[in-house]
Formats: structure tokens, C-alpha cells, sequence
């Protein structure tokens, strides 16, 4: 095990340091003092100080916005070439395999980009590329503020504006998947058809209305094109904004530690610490997504092929993201209502529009329901460790389980050829998995955060290892354990109870009680102050006892009682 | 002809005049049915079936009978009209014999020598009807024409890549089946199981796709797999392996940087 830790770094930066009196007017002075006057550049200055608390999960969301960012200047490039529309033409291009082929003008002009174009596939891979990873960023973002609790109170709104990236950004994703006309886009937009139809009672409406007519018409294209780098680019830049601003705002999160309170920020003025973590970790963003341009095929539409609403290949996937959705549709029963000559399709309906639906919902809407079962009206600006609050941690693995399950779900024809088992079976096994296996998670993530608990328990209590191994006279074995820092123990313990809600007052209904006592049931609580007196001198006592006749493998099982009860 | 009026009653007439009509028949039976071979090929021929037949009753016969009519709780098929093509493709690709009664049977090495595949093909084809074993001219793509070619890529994706996959890199089939790969497979066995429908295979049949048009596919085929990807093809599969990459060497390798970042202090 680990040394204590050591939390809380010394920080030069920290200091407080007063400017040399004496020091000669800078050669900026004059411009800036003109600058200043005309657009208050003083006051904008003044967040150029602000404290950043520093951790490698803090640098997620920054993975997100770096990707945006490629995509927009990638994304520029693309315009220039790129024709949105859907006019036959036969190709001419250099792509041999592809000579006189029918084609829309949309993939003509997609396979110039790619052949014909001074670094055009390279630029249309890092595009694609850095579309993957900024939905995964956002995703991966999200997690981390869900597990760390950082969604609370003042958060919320925040929390809500980043759902709304993720599906907005989803929409953007799907948008430019479609754009090249390729046949996997086209096999896409099939797939958004059916869902788009199978809304019932106004589907039939809403397809004409967004093909204008019926599939594929001469017209989504174009529509896409200006969803993709009009409308949709604009809503993102919008809430990034937004997002940003109020992350500002709020300042942000920081793990508890001895000096980090809910009313202070520790950490690094932005200036000049983080212009140059942040700027360096963009660099290594852009880096990797044009490695992975370089270096790995994205997308080949050349070998996919024009759309044609006759053909299809085996292995047709959405990207990434769209993927749960995809593994829903294909693992669901193939549930259908006739009804008065109308047909009433579940299947298409719950897994598409209600599965998405329903992801968008729950993440909304979680802040606001733990809320309401903690009844908690506090701000917070300490994180939570994941462990201490080991029922939402729960029921956020579950829900990644789950989400992994449909995902999964989305390549059981992949799934089913390289590891040489039926396709049937896997998708039989995918429908129980998507309901048993986030309940499994939930127990297992439940009992292993509790045990976390219990660990921090008995480090607080023993200490921690020191990792040498005592013989005493007698022959037994024991390993001594060192105390840990005042600091360490004081992390360890600073969180707060969580507390079944008491009808104090005011009126809780029974299903809100219920459910706040199981939200906090299980707790391992923290030791208290006696707690922590009399287990210093219990060590002390060990150390006297090994030295005397009692067995030194009961000292031994008694520093190590934490691992067994 | 006063010969045969008067020999009409005589009564050898009857006999002979109905020797007479079965000869007539016999002959234009055989004027008319295409000669299948000459008489010192016939003799061959009748060799090599009797080979062919030897080597099924010893390898073939456990599953689809001695006289090759199936065997129904065995799960196989009656041959008799399966033709040369049939034979030549499933020994050929040691897809037969199979090893093991599955429900697909797979490629594997095979260990039968040219001469015994023809005569196991010979003696199939003996006993009915079915597709021969093709002429080079009929399967050999390289005369096609660039723009034969590109059309090749068209009739592959309308017919084949719902199955086989975009490159031919093959998919899932339901029940264990798979559609395999026709990545590096020869072009006389792409020929042969397009007309013979092997497995779950359809027949594409030379009414519906003649041989210049198989020959177009199969230069598709094998351009475009000769085509260099950009960059790694992560085995040509589509949008799975991309995602799967997008995470574990994008988003993983980024995680890695934040961490290092991280830890980097303000003077480190």
C-alpha cells in the first residue's frame, strides 16, 4: 500500500508576492492604456488571475472544447469543396474503380475531396477523427462531473446546458455522417426514416416534411448541409459559451483536502499556469488527432460507394454515439400494433425516439431528483470522492452499463464473426443483458465503494502500511503501521454524512422518505474524534503487546481487523 | 416395291417392321442428343467415374449416401444434380468432406490431389444435372475494361456486399452462419459458388448474371482490395473498429497526457 499521501502542495504561485516599486513603465503601457479606454481591457484583464485547481479529470471538458475547435477549422477546409447536393452526375474524377458510376454530386465532390484535393483526405480524416472524440470527450466529461457530484447546487443549470451539448452534438455528428452520400450515410438516413415514420400518428407527416417527400428525395442533403455547418455549429458555439461562462462564474470545482473549503479555490492563477498547460494540452489534442488522420483510415467512402436505396453492406453501423440506439433497434422483438388499418410500430419507436428520450430525460433530470431525495439546499464546491456517495455511483455505472450493453448490442454482427459465435445468441444474450447486467453492476459498485469506505476507515483508524515486516522473539510476523498525515485524515473524513431526511417540520411524503433512507443507507460512517484517540493508543498498545508474550499473529490480525469486518 | 406390297402379309412383316421403328428411333435419339464425348473419351470418362465413385463411397457417402441421395437426419443434401461445379468448389476450398456436422461448413486446408477432385466431380456429374466446372475464359478477369471494372463495384455492392461486406471482408449470418470472406479467394471458386449457392448462398444464375458480369465483380474484387487504405483499414469492418479506436487510442492516449499534465507543477 501507499505511503500517506501527500495532498495539498506547497505552491510558489500561491504566494503573495508585491511588485518591485520601482519597476520602469512597460513598453505596452501606452497601447494598452489605449486599448483600456476604449474597451475596458483592465476589468476583462481581471479574470486573467483566476485560480484553477489542478487534476487530470479537471482536463476532460478541455479535450471537448479542443476537438470543437479542430472540427471548426477542419470543417472550413471541407466547405470549400464540399457540394451539397444531390444532382446525378456520373463520376470523372481520378478514382478508377469508381469511373462513369452514378453518383450524387454530394460524393462526387466528397471522393475530390478525398483523391483529387491537395490534403484533402487527410483533413476529411482528422474532421472525422476529431468528430469521435469530441463526443466521447463530452461523454467522458459528463461522467466525471456525474461521479464527483460536481452537477449540485449552484451547478444545475450548467449541468443541463452540457446535456444539451451531448445531444445537440449527437444531431451534428448524425448531420455530417449523412453529408458525403455515401452508402453507409444513406443506409443512416434509411435508419432515420424509420424513426422519424414510426412517431405515430404524425410520422408519415414528419418524414415528408423533413425529406420533403418521400425517402430520399433531392432535398436532405442540403437541409443537412445547412443543419451541419450552419444551424447546429452555431446552438454549440452558443452553449459552449455559456458553459464557459458560467464555469467562470460558479469558479470551478476542487477535490476536499486541509485549506480547500465550499468557500475557497485552490489551485493556479490562469495566468501564466494554465495560457500554458491549457495551450501545451491543446497542441497535444491537435497532435493526436492528425496522428490519428494520418495514421488510421476513417470513413473510406470510396469503398463504400454512391448511395443506393438498393444496395447495402454487411457491417452498415452508425458512428460511435448513435451506436446505442442502433443495438437497441436490433435486439428489441419486433413489437407491432394494427389498429383500424394503421400500424403502430413499438419496435422502432421505443428503442429509436423512446431510448434517446429517455437517456436525455434521466440525465437531465438527476440533479434536480437527487435534490429532491437528499433534500440538500447547499452549495457545493468540493467534490464528492466516488465512493462517498456510493449510491449514485452506483446508479451511474449501472446506467453506463446499461448504455454499454445496447452499445454492444449496435456490433453483434461484428461481435458474432470475430469471435465465432451465432448471431442469435448474441442477440438473445443482449436482451437479457441490457436489464440484468446494470442491476449486477449496481450491487457490485455499491459493495465495492462501501468497502472503499471501509479502507479509508481503517486508514484513518491504523494508518497505513509501512510495508515492513516485524519478526518478534517468538517467531510470529507482523507488519507495524505508520500513522498518516493530519492532512490525509483530515481529507479522509471531511465529508459529510449523508442523512436520511427527517420529517423536520416540514411535510415529506412517504415515497421521498423511502427513497432518501435508501440513498443513504449503508454508509460506512467516518470515525469521530475518540474514534481515532483510542485507536492511536490501541497501536501503541499493539506495539507494546508484540513485544510480549502474546502471540504476535493475534497484533497482526488486529491491525488488520479493517479487511475483515 | 411390288416387294413390299407383297411381303406386307407375310408374317415376319410385324416383327420386323417393328425392329425396324425402335432402330429408327434409337438413331434419331442419337442424331439428336448432342454427342457428350468421343468414344476413347467415353472410355475415360467412364474411368475416371468409376475413380470418382470409389473416393465418394470412401469419403463422401457416410453423409450424402452411397449413391449420393442424401441422408435427411445427417443434414445432407441429395447431389445428384449438384454438378461438377458443386464438387470442385466445396473439396476444392475443403469445405468437404467436413470434420465436424456444423451448421456452416468452414474453409480448411484441402488434401485431396487435382485428379481426385475431377473424378469426385465426374462421377457427380454422372448422375444428373448441374453447372460444369468452368473454362478459364468464363471466370478470368483480367480482360476487363476500367470502366468494366467500376461497374463490377456496382453489381458487388447490389448483390453481394449485403452479405459479404463492402470489401468482401464477409458478415454474420443468423444461426452461426457466416457469409466468409472473398478477400484472396480465386475467381474460378467465386464463379463457382455464385452458380452453385453454397450454404445459405443464393444461385446467381448465368440468366440473371452472365459471366462477363461475374468477371466484372471479381476485378472489383480483387482492385479494390489491392487498393492501399489510408492509413491503417482496421480490417475493413466500418464504424465498430472506428469507434473502438476513437476510445481506447484517442481518448485513452488523451487521458494519458492529462494525467502527465497534471502532475506537472507550475515550475516543473
Amino acid at each position: 500500500m501507499a505511503k500517506p499521501a501527500e495532498l495539498s502542495p506547497e505552491s510558489p504561485a500561491m504566494e503573495v508576492r508585491t511588485p518591485p516599486k520601482e519597476a520602469a513603465p512597460s513598453k505596452l503601457a501606452g497601447p494598452a492604456t489605449w486599448v483600456d479606454d476604449r474597451i475596458g481591457l483592465a476589468k476583462l484583464m481581471g479574470n486573467i488571475r483566476k485560480v484553477f485547481p489542478d487534476h487530470w479529470s479537471f482536463l476532460l471538458g478541455e479535450i471537448a472544447l479542443y476537438s470543437f475547435v479542430i472540427l471548426l477549422l477542419t470543417g472550413v477546409f471541407l466547405t470549400i469543396w464540399f457540394k451539397p447536393s444531390m444532382a446525378e452526375v456520373e463520376y470523372a474524377g481520378t478514382y478508377e474503380l469508381m469511373r462513369n458510376v452514378p453518383m450524387s454530386e454530394a460524393f462526387a465532390s466528397t471522393l475530390a475531396i478525398s483523391f483529387d484535393v491537395r490534403g484533402g483526405l487527410l483533413v476529411r480524416q482528422i474532421h472525422h477523427w476529431a468528430a469521435m472524440l469530441f463526443v466521447a470527450a463530452m461523454t467522458v466529461h459528463m461522467l466525471r462531473v456525474f461521479f464527483t457530484g460536481a452537477y449540485r447546487k449552484p451547478r444545475e443549470l450548467n449541468w443541463l446546458i452540457g446535456v444539451g451539448l451531448l445531444s445537440i452534438g449527437l444531431v451534428e455528428g448524425f448531420a455530417g455522417y449523412s453529408l458525403p452520400d455515401d452508402l453507409l450515410s444513406g443506409t443512416g438516413l434509411r435508419f432515420v426514416d424509420g424513426l422519424v415514420r414510426s412517431i405515430p400518428l404524425i410520422g408519415t407527416w414528419a418524414e415528408f416534411f423533413v425529406f420533403g417527400g418521400e425517402f430520399p428525395g433531392e432535398l436532405v442533403i442540403a437541409r443537412l448541409y445547412m443543419v451541419h455547418i450552419l444551424l447546429v455549429p452555431g446552438l454549440l458555439l452558443g452553449l459552449i459559451s455559456a458553459h464557459m461562462a458560467l464555469l467562470v462564474y460558479h469558479k470551478h470545482t476542487h477535490w476536499p483536502a486541509p485549506g480547500r473549503t465550499n468557500h475557497n479555490i485552490q489551485g493556479y492563477p490562469f495566468f501564466p499556469i494554465y495560457v500554458a498547460k491549457a495551450g501545451g494540452f491543446f497542441f497535444i489534442v491537435f497532435g493526436i488527432t492528425i496522428l490519428m488522420g494520418a495514421l488510421i483510415q476513417i470513413n473510406p467512402v470510396w469503398l463504400f460507394g454512391p448511395y443506393n436505396p438498393a444496395q447495402v453492406t454487411a457491417g452498415s453501423q452508425p458512428d460511435w454515439y448513435m451506436g446505442f440506439v442502433e443495438g437497441a433497434i436490433r435486439i428489441i422483438p419486433n413489437w407491432e400494433t394494427h389498429l383500424l388499418g394503421t400500424t403502430w410500430s413499438w419496435n422502432i419507436f421505443l428503442p429509436g425516439v423512446g431510448l434517446m428520450g429517455l437517456l436525455f430525460t434521466a440525465l437531465g433530470a438527476y440533479p434536480f431528483i437527487e435534490a429532491w431525495i437528499t433534500g440538500d439546499k447547499s452549495e457545493h464546491h468540493l467534490l464528492d470522492r466516488p465512493r462517498n456517495a456510493p449510491n449514485r455511483t452506483a446508479l451511474g455505472v449501472a446506467g453506463m452499463a446499461a448504455y454499454g450493453m445496447f452499445w454492444l448490442a449496435g456490433g453483434n454482427d461484428i461481435i458474432a464473426t470475430q469471435f465465432h459465435v451465432s448471431l442469435n445468441a448474441v442477440t438473445y444474450f443482449m436482451r437479457v443483458a441490457v436489464f440484468v447486467v446494470p442491476v449486477l453492476a449496481f450491487i457490485v459498485t455499491k459493495r465495492i465503494c462501501l468497502s472503499l469506505q471501509r479502507a479509508d476507515r481503517d486508514r484513518v483508524l491504523h494508518g497505513s502500511e509501512s510495508n515492513i515486516i516485524v519478526r518478534s522473539p517468538d517467531g510470529g510476523y507482523s507488519e507495524s503501521h505508520a500513522p498518516i498525515s493530519q492532512g490525509e485524515a483530515y481529507s479522509l473524513t471531511r465529508h459529510p454524512q449523508l442523512e436520511a431526511l427527517t420529517p423536520n417540520g416540514e411535510k415529506v411524503g412517504r415515497t421521498r422518505q423511502r427513497l432518501s433512507r435508501w440513498f443513504a443507507d449503508g454508509q460506512v460512517p467516518t470515525p469521530t474524534a475518540e474514534e481515532i484517540e483510542a485507536a492511536a493508543h490501541h497501536s501503541s498498545d499493539v506495539a507494546a503487546i508484540e513485544g510480549g508474550d502474546t502471540p504476535a499473529i493475534e497484533s497482526s490480525e488486529t491491525a488488520e481487523t479493517g479487511a475483515s469486518h | 416395291m411390288r416387294f413390299l406390297a407383297s411381303g406386307r402379309r407375310h408374317k415376319a412383316a410385324r416383327p420386323l417392321l417393328l425392329l425396324l421403328s425402335l432402330f429408327l428411333v434409337g438413331a434419331v435419339y442419337a442424331l439428336v442428343t448432342p454427342a457428350t464425348s468421343s468414344s476413347a473419351e467415353g472410355v475415360a470418362d467412364a474411368q475416371l467415374i468409376a475413380a470418382g465413385k470409389n473416393l465418394f463411397a470412401t469419403n463422401c457417402a457416410s453423409c450424402h449416401g452411397l449413391n449420393a441421395e442424401g441422408l435427411a437426419q445427417q443434414g445432407a443434401p441429395n447431389l445428384t444434380n449438384v454438378g461438377a461445379a458443386a464438387v470442385d468448389f466445396q473439396v476444392r476450398t475443403g469445405r468437404m468432406p467436413m470434420a465436424n456436422p456444423l451448421v456452416q461448413a468452414p474453409r480448411k486446408e484441402n488434401t485431396f490431389t487435382e485428379d481426385e477432385i475431377a473424378a469426385l466431380a465426374a462421377y457427380v456429374a454422372s448422375l444428373g444435372d448441374g453447372p460444369a466446372i468452368p473454362d478459364e475464359s468464363q471466370y478470368d478477369p483480367s480482360s476487363v475494361s476500367a470502366e468494366g471494372v467500376a461497374r463490377g463495384g456496382d453489381l458487388f455492392r447490389t448483390n453481394c456486399s449485403a452479405c459479404h461486406n463492402f470489401k468482401g471482408a464477409g458478415g454474420a449470418l443468423p444461426d452461426g452462419r457466416v457469409a466468409p470472406s472473398l478477400q484472396g479467394v480465386d475467381a474460378k471458386e467465386i464463379w463457382e459458388a455464385m452458380r452453385t449457392g453454397p450454404g445459405q448462398m443464393p444461385v446467381f444464375a448465368s440468366g440473371s448474371i452472365p459471366d462477363e458480369d461475374v468477371q466484372k465483380m471479381v476485378a472489383y474484387l480483387e482492385q479494390v482490395n489491392a487498393t492501399p487504405s489510408a492509413g491503417l483499414s482496421l480490417g475493413g469492418l466500418g464504424p465498430v473498429a472506428e469507434g473502438f479506436w476513437a476510445w481506447v487510442a484517442g481518448i485513452g492516449s488523451l487521458v494519458l497526457f492529462a494525467t502527465w499534465i497534471a502532475t506537472r507543477g507550475p515550475r516543473a
